[in-house]
């Protein structure tokens, strides 16, 4: 839909120009990916998308529209793809770098609708950067894209490959539409194959309605179950048996053992014709979809962080905090739970003794989390556990916030003034410097 | 250069001047009034005041229905409220308001821009624009790559697509760009009687440097102006009226 230039400036930096295809003959979706890409990229902020450093309506000699735009020199994900099926630990690294690029995008009001290897670029940290928002829709700008394929009747919006049951059916904007092809993504790059193949009639890509793609565990028996439970779970026909954020999949991805098996995980078959005509008929009969937009999505599955202090925690603080996790997991049924506790990793470093101790020490205050949160009556698909390492608490919580995309912190503050003086307060630190939304719990006296 | 446009203003100064201090906060250089100035409001001088001043100052003001028939004339397209709340306004015009208002052009342009009361399409007609063939008629009438109307009193934002119109539901707060490749209506909120269930007053931003047009909400003094309407012995409809925003 655009020429693609590389634009050296006077300086020598390297840009790349991007001007559309103009002109009769030309299709008008050509000129609707662009004007989209202008406007979205305008909106959009971060490592995870080219920076939009200029555009213009019109260039020199009447050239034309055009945009400037970051140059990305790494590698597309393409070539990884094309080692597949590659492996558990580079599809997980590859995973959740894509899952957490996409989160931002989402974060920021927009699906992407055309994710696939080709648009996925990284930078020489290993950060993803995703390109090409010519399909994107904003949840709250014009959908140009939308309207030039209404227009022309043409085929749904996206890669055949890679593109969600429900955009093919007309419905744009759901942010699970991306999170389905990142579960394409991540079976091709831990199977070498296709899920649904690369159909070219419509026909072809209406299978994936109602039919399930071969099991991962299939195809490869040495993949994990949960690895396929993760694929699998991204790969739901219907969204709403999706992952309510691509945060969740970079948080199941970075911690498997905490990811809850279950026969999608475990079964080498799909569900049978069965279940392939109980989706047909749900598609069929399924109700005109209703448009949301993906920052509204997003506020409805935040994740929230428990920073539990299991050694002391008065019952009276735990209770008052469990009834702050309990509002906040009604308010939002698709909230994730996430309860941590730090211990102190300094003191038995290095010697193999200690090494058994902290072993022990560990499973024993992940059993205390445990204990906590069953008090919360909360499924346990909602609900992670992890034990975090460090001398620093705070600065422990705050790394695990930053990384694990957390939208709100839940902590207790600390009761006794002697205990604060001592230990220092970690809740007055968190609330200060966290990336997002703090409560700190206290017992009123 | 920043322009507020503000539309059905309807002599309700509370609103009004909300609706300026915001602009103004908001970078403002100027402003356009899209007609309606007076009409079922109980501070046509006052308002007219106001806006006379900003147009000395470069400003631009079109002539809505309720300024024509607050000059004369029968009214006999007026209900019954729109009807006294217009021969009350013309008992209160003097001859400096009468001679303002008279003189307002129907439609104004202002580079590839166009102010409007109610269509392009034969302005003085008072079309409503309620659908996509009444923007599209509207568009059609003009050359100009944007035109600002009011009269309906909801906002929604028009714009053309391949060969048909197309139409947006804009958040208040958020800029949209207009993309000099299509042609674009924007239709604005009443400033001074909201209908669209949000008794704030409405008002629009355009930015013209950046081609971009944000639609804003002010809260403001509803209860006073109901006061003054009731006060003004107006139908006591167009003072309930302010505050539900219907």
């Amino acid at each position: 839909m655009a020429t693609l230039w590389r634009a050296v400036g006077p300086d020598g930096t390297v840009r790349l120009l991007k001007r559309p295809k103009l002109g009769p003959g030309s299709h008008p979706a050509c000129f609707a990916g662009f004007e989209t890409e202008r406007m979205v990229l305008a909106r959009l902020v971060g490592p995870n998308v080219p920076a939009l450093i200029a555009a213009g309506d019109d260039g020199p000699d009447d050239s034309g529209p055009w945009l400037l735009e970051e140059w990305i020199s790494g590698p597309s994900l393409v070539e990884a793809a094309r080692r597949a099926p590659l492996p558990e630990t580079e599809v997980v690294r590859l995973g959740m770098a894509v899952a957490t690029a996409l989160h931002a995008v989402h974060r920021q009001n927009v699906v992407h609708h055309d994710l696939k290897p080709q648009h996925i670029l990284f930078r020489d940290d290993g950060t993803a950067v995703l390109i090409d928002f010519g399909l994107a829709a904003h949840g709250e700008l014009p959908d140009f894209a939308a309207d030039a394929a209404d227009g022309a009747r043409e085929m749904p919006l996206g890669t055949p490959a890679y593109i969600a049951p429900e955009p093919l059916r007309g419905e744009r904007g759901n942010p699970k539409s991306d999170i389905f092809s990142l579960g394409v993504i991540l079976y091709l790059l831990a199977t070498g194959r296709l899920p649904f193949g690369a159909p070219e009639s419509r026909g072809g890509m209406r299978r994936r309605l109602w039919l399930d793609p071969p099991r991962p565990r299939a195809l490869r028996p040495e993949l994990p179950e949960w690895l396929q439970e993760i694929i699998m779970r991204c790969l739901a026909v219907l969204p709403e048996n999706r992952y309510a954020t691509a945060a969740q999949v970079a948080h199941d991805l970075a911690h498997p053992e905490q990811v809850v098996i279950t026969a999608r995980g475990r079964n080498l078959q799909g569900g049978g014709w069965r279940a392939a005509a109980r989706r047909w008929w749900k598609t069929v009969t399924a109700p005109p979809p209703v448009r949301r937009a993906a920052a509204e999505q997003l506020a409805r599955a935040p994740h929230v962080l428990v920073a539990i202090d299991t050694e002391h925690e008065t019952a009276a603080l735990a209770a008052a905090m469990r009834q702050v996790v309990r509002r906040a997991a009604s308010a939002d049924s698709l909230a994730r739970i996430t309860c941590v506790n730090v211990i102190d990793a300094t003191l038995s470093a290095g010697q193999e003794e200690a090494a058994e101790l902290e072993r022990g020490q560990r499973t024993q205050r992940l059993m205390a989390l445990h204990h906590w949160a069953r008090e919360l009556a909360l499924a346990p698909e909602r609900l992670r556990f992890h034990v975090l390492e460090g001398g620093d608490a705070a600065a422990a919580l705050l790394d695990y916030a930053h990384t694990q995309h957390v939208d709100q912190i839940v902590i207790g503050a600390r009761g006794s003034s002697a205990l604060r003086r001592l230990l220092g307060s970690v809740s007055a630190r968190i609330a200060a410097e966290a990336p997002c939304t703090v409560t700190v719990v206290r017992i009123t006296a | 250069m920043k322009t507020a446009i503000l539309s059905d203003v309807h002599a309700n100064l509370e609103a009004l001047s909300a609706c300026m201090a915001h602009a103004r906060r908001q970078g403002a250089a100027r402003f356009a009034f899209l007609g309606d100035l007076v009409g079922y409001g109980a501070d046509p001088l006052a308002c007219l005041d106001l806006i006379r001043g900003e147009v000395a100052r470069g400003g631009l003001a079109v002539r809505g229905n309720h300024d024509d028939a607050a000059l004369g004339g029968l009214c006999e397209d007026f209900n019954f409220i729109a009807r006294d709340s217009a021969y009350w306004t013309r008992a209160q015009l003097g001859a400096a308001e009468r001679e303002f208002l008279a003189a307002l052009p129907l439609q104004q342009r202002d580079g590839d821009a166009l102010y409007v009361h109610a269509s392009a399409a034969d302005p003085a007609a008072w079309e409503y624009i309620t659908g996509l063939l009444a923007a599209r008629r509207c568009l059609a009438a003009t050359d100009a790559a944007i035109v600002f109307a009011g009269h309906v009193h909801q906002p929604l934002l028009f714009y053309t697509s391949g060969d048909g119109v197309k139409s947006f539901g804009a958040r208040s707060g958020v800029a949209v760009p207009l993309s000099a490749r299509r042609r674009w209506l924007a239709l604005l909120g009443a400033a001074g009687q909201p209908r669209d269930g949000n008794p704030a007053a409405a008002y629009a931003l355009f930015d013209a440097a950046a081609r971009q047009l944000t639609q804003h909400r002010v809260p403001y003094d509803h209860a006073t102006a109901a006061r003054k309407i009731l006060a003004a012995g107006l139908p006591a409809m167009l003072a309930r009226r302010l505050a539900y925003g219907e």
